[in-house]
């Protein structure tokens, strides 16, 4: 458990440093509310306008998103190896080659069923 | 700098080509979707699984003398894995063969025709009309067989994580598929995911947990860890704790099993069927391999665990099971008490133990078959009819299949000269080995209970008259008839003459290490 | 490591002698079963192709069966007395990890005489049969069911071990279950066969546990291993085991407290009453107490507590016999109360063993006469069971009058009706182990000689009391003949099996016996026996002698009770039935209310998706997460426990 201790005490020093400066400034901040303040970002940009009681986003938001975490995530695994792609055997090639083929097969799919339409 | 940082592992590829041919033959239906033509998918699709399906399993055959830890101790293929990988492609063929089926719904096969269309809208409509069909239930079927094999095989736990994640994700998506009863099957497809990723949540945490204990996810050397060094309590009891939960959840143990009826009730019969049966095989095969190989050494701590998990599930399922009113919610309950009995084999720790679950689940998996394919053979214009008195009188308007799901009926409720009967006695026999009379007694009482409410069913089928709009079976087509052909005759079979299969549990021995 | 280990099985029970080999004719064993259970499949496969010839071939096999029984019965008293037992091996029926389960047959002088009860008045009833239910459209299914009950019935008596005698047990049960509700049209019959399914399964626990602990106390369920072990193992397994197998014959033989199924048992065709609800499947549980007397002999707790169950449920027969007005309802209540009698002659121990046997025989065969009597007097007056629409009816049914007379001379026990000699020698045995249970069984006698007389009256006897529109009459010679037959072994039965079959030296290798001096001479103990008899008989006369009103008068509590059948109904909804579902619904509640805050069904009602989705993200998934979460922390928690130690 010793190895935790440091972890521990930096948590606890975390925690109390947020509680301390939100309680902080909700004494001491000046309150000047105006339209951009009560705003989600407070940066002036609006977030996208969501109906009222639920209502649905288009269902391709969602698979460019999947299809963005996908690829992503193909990088993670690529990088490393393309970095000590010199000193790795013929088989983590062909390995390599096997996961980009299963990783295109989905999105050859979406691309022919009409999954990158947007309209 | 070294030349090399790695060398290449040794792979064994025949031995591993069941994997192989299912995984690729998943894949190549993904293909087949991108590029053939509407009409020319679904044959196409059927001789894809059908052929894996079936060569793997001969391959499966061929190789069966083949043991030992494959793929660099990822995977142990022994005695027990082939035997579950054969059941789960036995079990696997015959709900292709319930999937199969396109007379029974007049509208064509028991998937939605796109499962993404909102229910009761125009475009479902009009999909409908045009006689859509999906085909991409194939390969998400193939996948999720592809996973179970991983699955019951997996040596280490990260093979183990993987697997699951392969059988379960296709799954969700399957159960969602439902072309009647579009919104209960939806429902229930959100609900299966979201708990079933929370579970995975679990085991993913205990993985990490025995991985912090032992520093690895092989399970030999777990088990040398757990045998070599007991103390660490806290990494042991989390990890173990938290994997059964995973484990457990895919069972259907209570109290993880609040999903079972939900999901049962809202998908197509015959992803039911694939759910009842293979993943239950499935996940009962992991979950043995795992206490008994990695986490044997601490055998001690679980297996009051697991005494009390059965005796809890056996009395919950059978209990609740009695009030049912709903046919498909019924046997999801009969199957949450049915679990909790093989969790009486798996909590004995020995050999006989493992034997005697195998068995049960051999016997279990196609009586489950049998009885949703029937379910999906009660049916009016609107879908299956599930409510129970519309099954009164179905004894006078269709014998046969009444007399069928009587023998399933018969069978669940342990009667003698039916598969379940020499399953439970073995169970039994294997908890009184190790003395644990108290379980036994439990299981007895229990089993009783869950007697009456199977005894209903025979009751209402055979004892009432039928009321008015109470169809008979509708006529299926020679897949369904086969499917429920085989697992009504294995159901009689396993009951009469069960020596030869006890004996080739027997002869495949023990899991490996 | 125990993924490569292997327990050990005990090794099995001492080795013994095995049992002599069937040859000769009795390497055909197997027929006994195997006839009936072809004219089972034949007729329920065969479908309706064989609705004109299938109950003649039902009627065939079972006749060949007593046929054959007959010549068994003839090989085996050519043996010498102690090789009267044989054993066929079928086949390796359950095998796994050293241990074996042979489906194995054993025939010895116990399963023999069962096995001439059952095929005999079996056939006779198939035959009464083929006149009663001629008119029934479901007759091919009837024949094929009564098939199926005599091929299951065979085999719990032939079973050479309890595994396979609990796969006969279950076999009659289901056989039973179809039986009583054959007439499914009737609410009341499919009621009934749930009722009686559900009570044996209760018993059957009893069973079921009793094999578990007899295969952990002695490593096998061989008849003959285990009995040769029995006199080793401790006494208060034997007691567990004997209280266990009590409460499987309780179910069976409708013994209290399991008995409320038998009356509602009578809604089954009559034919079916007598076979199965009077002569044959009822006293399966006094067969199983009287096979395990080894087991028996070692617990005397047992023993007593099976003289007690048998004295209460002797009583309570005939009390609900006394005050019950259909006719095969009060035979019914009649039927627990002999049993009665046979269960505390079994409780007696070696004293009584043989005479529990020797009562069931004759009363199979008395018993099985009274109810084709009443089957024919109902089938005579179209239906009508009410005995206070009866009446004055022997001079329209002369030979069913004269055959139920023999029955009703044999069941109160007049000499030289058969009852007399199995009642009387139960009574003397009694009164060999103990005063009280004697005078009980004398008591009891009075009583059947009550309401027996008091069947025979409102029913033969005084005005006829039936409708206008009724025309009894007698029934046809393929229902009087088996009732001639009946009536003449409801005289010579018992004096022929005491005095020329000489049953007492027969069964003794199996059960052993003993006897014990008695203060009082046998011939005073039967007079007083007779005499109490009579003034039962005579009780009746005067009450029932008179005008018997058409609507049952009000009567006091106790005829009101037991009218109600002692309110059996009434604890057994209080006591079991109601706390299930109160538990289930409670379980419910918990499972679909609290945990899933819906009521099944309701996503119908519920109209769009939205609403659907947002409902669910309201909580319910939720609230299955938040079991698991529980789940989890009891798993750490029993975990944790289960380390502290």
């Amino acid at each position: 458990m010793d190895a935790y201790a440091p972890i521990l005490v930096l948590g606890l020093l975390a925690a109390g440093f947020a509680v301390f400066s939100v309680t902080l400034t909700t004494f001491t901040g000046p309150k000047r509310y105006n339209r951009a303040k009560v705003d989600a970002y407070e940066c002036g940009i609006e977030p996208t306008p969501q109906p009222m009681g639920g209502g649905r986003f288009p269902v391709k938001y969602y698979l460019t998103a999947m299809m963005f975490i996908i690829f992503d995530i193909e990088i993670v695994f690529l990088y490393p190896w393309a970095v000590a792609f010199d000193q790795l055997p013929l088989f983590v090639f062909l390995a390599m080659m096997l996961f980009l083929f299963n990783l295109t097969v989905p999105y050859v799919y979406e691309w022919r069923r009409g999954g990158l339409d947007w309209d | 700098m070294n030349p090399e940082v790695m060398t290449a592992p040794s792979i064994d590829y025949i031995a591993l080509l069941p994997y192989i041919i299912v995984g690729a033959a998943g894949v190549i239906g993904v293909i087949v979707e991108a590029f053939v033509g509407r009409n020319g998918r679904r044959p196409i699709q059927l001789v894809l699984a059908f052929g894996s399906l079936i060569g793997a399993f001969g391959v499966l055959v061929v190789n069966r003398t083949t043991l030992g830890l494959q793929a660099e101790g990822a995977i142990a293929i022994d005695g027990p894995g082939i035997l579950f990988m054969g059941l789960i492609l036995l079990l696997a063929i015959l709900v292709a063969l319930l999937m199969s089926e396109r007379q029974l719904d007049p509208a064509g096969d028991a998937f939605a025709p796109r499962a993404s269309a909102l229910p009761g809208s125009d475009d479902e409509r009009e999909l409908t009309t045009r006689g859509y069909f999906q085909t991409e239930i194939w390969p998400l079927f193939l996948f999720s067989v592809f996973g179970m094999m991983l699955f019951v095989t997996a040596s280490n736990l990260l093979v183990l994580f993987i697997a699951l994640e392969i059988m379960s994700l296709p799954l969700y998506l399957m159960a969602g598929m439902s072309r009647r009863r579009r919104l209960l099957s939806q429902e229930a497809a959100l609900k299966y995911f979201i708990l079933g990723a929370f579970s995975s949540a679990f085991l993913l945490f205990g993985i990490a947990l025995l991985y912090g204990y032992s520093g690895s996810v092989e399970f030999s050397v777990i088990a040398d860890a757990l045998a070599a060094e007991p103390g660490q309590t806290a990494l042991v009891v989390g990890g173990v704790a938290l994997l059964s939960v995973g484990l457990l959840f895919k069972i259907g143990a209570v109290p993880f099993h609040a999903w079972v009826p939900d999901v049962y009730q809202g998908s197509p019969a015959p992803v039911t069927a694939f759910m009842a049966a293979a993943v239950k095989v499935t996940a009962f095969g992991a979950l043995l391999r795992v206490m008994y190989v990695a986490l044997g050494g601490v055998r001690w701590e679980w297996e009051p665990l697991l005494w009390i998990i059965a005796g809890l599930t056996m009395l919950f399922g059978s209990v609740v099971a009695i009030a049912q009113t709903d046919m498909k919610r019924m046997i999801a309950y009969s199957s949450i008490a049915q679990a909790g009995f093989i969790l009486i084999g798996v909590s004995t720790a020995t050999a006989e133990g493992l034997y005697a679950s195998i068995f049960y689940l051999v016997a279990y998996g196609f009586t489950t078959i049998g009885i949703f394919a029937i379910i999906a053979m009660v049916r009016d214009a609107g879908g299956e009819m599930t409510r129970l008195d519309q099954w009164a009188g179905l004894g006078k308007r269709s014998p046969l299949v009444a007399v069928s799901f009587g023998i399933f009926m018969f069978a669940l409720a342990s009667f003698p000269l039916t598969s379940g009967f020499i399953a439970k006695f073995l169970v039994f026999e294997s908890a009184l080995a190790v003395d644990n009379l108290g379980l036994v007694i439990v299981g007895v009482i229990a089993s009783v209970m869950a007697a009456f409410f199977y005894i209903r069913v025979v009751v209402i089928m055979f004892f009432r008259e039928p009321v008015e709009g109470s169809p008979a079976a509708a006529v299926p087509s020679a897949t369904t008839t086969l499917a429920l052909a085989v697992s009504a005759a294995v159901t009689v079979i396993l009951g009469v003459l069960p020596e030869p299969v006890i004996n080739l549990i027997e002869q495949a021995g023990v899991f490996l290490r | 490591m125990i993924g490569n280990g292997a327990v050990v099985l005990s090794e099995g029970a001492p080795s013994l002698e095995p049992l002599a080999a069937a040859t000769g004719v009795f390497a055909y064993l197997w027929l006994l079963i195997a006839l009936p259970l072809l004219g089972a499949a034949v007729l329920l496969v065969g479908g309706r192709r064989t609705n004109r010839w299938g109950p003649y071939l039902g009627v065939l096999t079972v006749s060949l069966a007593a046929v054959f029984a007959i010549v068994l019965v003839v090989s085996l008293l050519g043996l010498p007395a102690d090789d009267r037992a044989v054993g066929q091996t079928l086949f390796e029926w359950v095998f796994v990890g050293g241990f074996t389960v042979p489906a194995a047959l054993q025939l010895d002088q116990l399963s023999m005489v069962f096995v001439l009860l059952i095929t005999i008045v079996g056939a006779l009833i198939h035959v009464y049969s083929l006149g009663y239910m001629e008119d029934d459209p479901d007759r091919r299914k009837f024949f094929g069911f009564l098939n199926l009950f005599i091929a299951a019935m065979l085999l719990l008596v032939l079973a050479d071990n309890y595994l396979l005698l609990y796969v006969g047990w279950e076999g009659v049960g289901l056989a039973s279950y179809l039986l009583i509700g054959f007439w499914q049209f009737k609410p009341s019959a499919a009621a009934a066969a749930k009722k009686a399914f559900i009570m044996n399964r209760v018993g059957d626990v009893g069973l079921s546990l009793a094999i578990m602990l007899i295969f952990i106390t002695f490593g096998t369920v061989t008849f003959d291993s285990v009995f040769a072990a029995a006199g080793e193992a401790n006494e208060s397994t034997l007691t567990w085991i004997g209280l266990l197998l009590l409460l499987a014959a309780c179910g069976k033989s409708a013994q209290f407290p399991l008995q409320a199924w038998l009356l509602d048992a009578m809604e089954g065709p009559t034919p079916v009453s007598a076979l199965i609800h009077a002569a044959t499947m009822v006293t399966a549980g006094v067969y199983l107490i009287v096979r395990s007397n080894p087991i028996y002999d070692g617990t005397a707790f047992a023993l007593t507590t099976v003289v007690i169950i048998g004295i209460i449920t002797m009583f309570l027969g005939a009390i609900i016999g006394s005050a019950k007005d259909d006719i095969k309802k009060s035979l019914a209540g009649s039927t627990m109360s002999q049993i009665g009698y046979m269960v505390m002659a079994a409780g007696l121990g070696p004293i009584g063993y043989v005479f529990a046997i020797f009562h069931l025989l004759t009363h199979g065969v008395f018993k099985a006469n009274l109810f084709l009597g009443a089957g024919s007097v109902i089938h005579g007056m179209h239906g009508e069971q009410e005995m206070r629409r009866y009446g004055a009816l022997r001079s329209v049914m002369v030979i069913t009058w004269i055959t139920f007379m023999c029955g009703y001379l044999a069941i109160i026990g007049i000499p030289p009706f058969s009852g007399f000699f199995s009642k009387d020698d139960i009574i003397h045995a009694a009164f060999e182990q103990n005063i009280i249970i004697g005078i009980c069984g004398v008591l009891a006698a009075g009583i059947t000689g009550f309401y027996m007389t008091r069947m025979v009256i409102m029913t033969f006897f005084g005005k006829p009391r039936w409708p206008d529109d009724a025309h009894p009459h007698e029934s046809k010679p393929v229902m009087t003949i088996p009732l001639i037959i009946l009536g003449i072994g409801s005289v010579v039965t018992g004096a022929a099996l005491l005095y020329w079959g000489n049953i007492e030296s027969w069964l003794e290798p199996v059960t052993g016996i003993e006897e014990k001096p008695l203060a009082i001479p046998t011939i005073v103990l039967e007079g007083i026996t007779l005499l109490i008899v009579l003034i039962g008989v005579s009780i009746a006369i005067a009450r029932y002698r008179r005008e018997v009103p058409v609507l049952a008068p009000k009567g006091n509590l106790l005829t009101v009770a037991a009218r109600n059948s002692l309110y059996d109904d009434a604890i057994n909804e209080a006591l079991v039935v109601k706390p299930t579902y109160v538990l289930s619904d409670g379980s419910i509640f918990v499972d679909e209310r609290i945990i899933d805050g819906t009521v099944e069904g309701s996503a119908r009602l519920v109209g769009g998706l939205g609403a659907r989705l947002r409902r669910l993200q309201s909580g319910f998934a939720r609230s299955y997460a938040l079991l698991m979460v529980g789940g989890a922390v009891m798993v750490l928690v029993i975990l944790y426990l289960a380390r502290l130690p």
